[in-house]
């Protein structure tokens, strides 16, 4: 496996004095290039658990691996992409998907090749020199996903990339990120607490319940990319999904003629 | 405001206050030794400014001013941005810093002369300590206003601590400490004259102290006006450079008064 989570906790500590439990036991497995949404509503430990992984955060019980090495710290092998961007205002698009670059030891051309490559990849050749202020939120979006692409990580991990959109833009981002994944065949973890995103976007969803954060239960989405929305197909996971999350009531029939 | 319209606005001030100086200097009822006319003063000042004087003074203060406010601003935001990184030591020296604040440095004078005699350094040291607070407080204070995203960021690239002070905390505290740095350049040209006053042979300050000692209670109008000009000349090339700051740092122009 991959990336190995295996029995991970984590408890905070409350001004209080007392510790919440804001993951318990959680166990999973990731294959290397797997797209894997986290879902649950607030409180299920899926930003936590993305922090641990992403190694921002430690475990207070439990060992994460990736490729078979304890995560302790971040690593620029695996970039996370956050819900408000996390660009740095000051400097312009291009000065932005620069950044990790920077830090890689290469020449300053290829530095500036590199990243016009993916601020192509993500359409914003004529925004390279505008400041993150001037773009719409999901330019700034498109920015941060070129910035971590640009440092060829083997995980990219999303908190909630495309909350801060509108419903309109949010898909369009989930189409393109869905493509960007299937042509750089990276490993992606992605949390969200949108059921549709998460159909749309996973091979696996993991879903999560709150008080304490726990994996509940694992789906797997056998759908080919380039997915429907409105295919039944999709539309019958997406009815699994909200079983899961007891949104639904179990025992209603319905009849259809 | 339109700038036809703020123009004519400053002119109307400036005239009413003249006029009105100009009145009760005419009604006699004051000496002129007292409130020397608004007409002898613009006269001392045309000549100030044609014999040259004016400048010679105007450069020794501004090289002073100049000299004590970097060397304030470099020291603030190097102090700053440490301590309000290691917020430990900020806690032990923060208490002192409140204690030696609000003492004016003028205070300090008697041992501004000890320790520096007299000349321009203490004048320098004088600008130095009262840009020096205002800097230093902005900047520790913006350092824990960074973005915390910024730091995450930092920290998955990789950064090194120094990098992440050269390319993450300095530029994102930047326009706080520019905040701080404006506060700075008031209080410092305020405080350059005063040390020009008490331990200077020459500077705009000592051109006052001079008019006063020749009992000359109209050149020393006359150094004030200057004095108000070049702080506001001063003024606004730093909210020039506030602007900049804004352009360049991709901060929304959201622009108060100015």
């Amino acid at each position: 496996m991959y990336i190995e989570i295996d029995n991970v906790s984590k408890m905070y500590n409350q001004h209080s004095g007392n510790s919440v439990k804001a993951l318990d036991g959680a166990k999973l497995n990731i294959e290397k290039g797997e797209f894997i949404c986290l879902l649950g509503p607030s409180g299920c430990g899926k930003t936590t658990l993305l922090n641990l992984i992403a190694g921002f955060e430690k475990p207070s019980a439990g060992r994460i691996t990736i490729n078979g090495e304890e995560v302790k710290k971040p690593s620029i092998k695996n970039v996370t992409i956050f819900q408000n961007y996390g660009l740095l205002p000051w400097r312009t698009v291009q000065g932005n998907v620069e950044l990790g670059l920077e830090l890689l030891g290469l020449e300053r051309k290829r530095v500036k090749e590199i990243a016009m490559e993916y601020i192509e990849l993500v359409g914003l050749s004529d925004f390279r020199k505008h400041h993150p202020y001037q773009l719409s939120g999901g330019m700034q979006q498109r920015v941060a996903i070129a910035r971590a692409l640009a440092v060829d990580p083997d995980v990219i991990f999303m908190d909630e990339p495309f909350g801060a959109l509108d419903a309109m833009t949010r898909m369009k981002m989930q189409d393109e990120i869905s493509n960007i994944s299937e042509q750089k065949k990276k490993t992606i973890l992605f949390v969200t607490h949108d059921i549709d995103e998460s159909v749309f976007l996973a091979d696996r969803i993991v879903i999560m319940t709150p008080y304490p954060g726990r994996i509940k239960s694992i789906i797997n989405v056998p759908l080919a990319r380039k997915r429907d929305r409105t295919h039944a197909d999709f539309l019958a996971i997406r009815d699994k999904v909200f079983m899961e999350l007891e949104m639904k009531e179990k025992d209603k029939l319905e009849y259809y003629l | 405001m339109s700038r036809i319209r703020k123009f004519t606005n400053t002119v109307v001030g400036i005239l009413i206050l003249v006029a009105v100086w100009e009145g009760v200097a005419l009604s006699g009822r004051y000496e002129q030794s007292l409130l020397p006319s608004p007409v002898k003063v613009f006269e001392d000042m045309k000549e100030l400014l044609l014999d040259g004087t004016l400048f010679t003074h105007i450069q020794v203060s501004l090289f002073r001013f100049l000299l004590g406010y970097v060397a304030a601003v470099v020291a603030g935001v190097v102090f700053g941005l440490t301590f309000g990184w290691f917020n430990r030591l900020w806690e032990i020296i923060d208490p002192v810093v409140q204690v030696l604040r609000p003492i004016s440095p003028i205070a300090w004078f008697p041992f501004i002369v000890l320790w520096f005699g007299i000349g321009d350094l203490p004048a320098i040291v004088i600008i130095f300590i009262a840009a020096f607070y205002p800097v230093l407080l902005s900047t520790v204070s913006s350092v824990g206003k960074v973005d915390q995203t910024y730091l995450k960021v930092a920290r998955n690239f990789g950064l090194k601590q120094f990098q992440v002070f050269t390319k993450i905390i300095f530029p994102a505290a930047f326009p706080y400490i520019a905040n701080g740095l404006h506060i700075a350049l008031g209080s410092a040209w305020i405080f350059l004259v005063a040390g020009e006053m008490v331990g200077a042979q020459s500077g705009l300050g000592y051109l006052i102290v001079d008019a006063r000692n020749n009992l000359r209670t109209d050149l020393v109008l006359a150094g004030i006006i200057f004095i108000g000009i070049l702080g506001l000349l001063l003024d606004k090339a730093i909210r020039v450079l506030e602007k900049w700051i804004g352009r360049n740092w991709g901060i929304v122009p959201n622009e108060r008064g100015a």
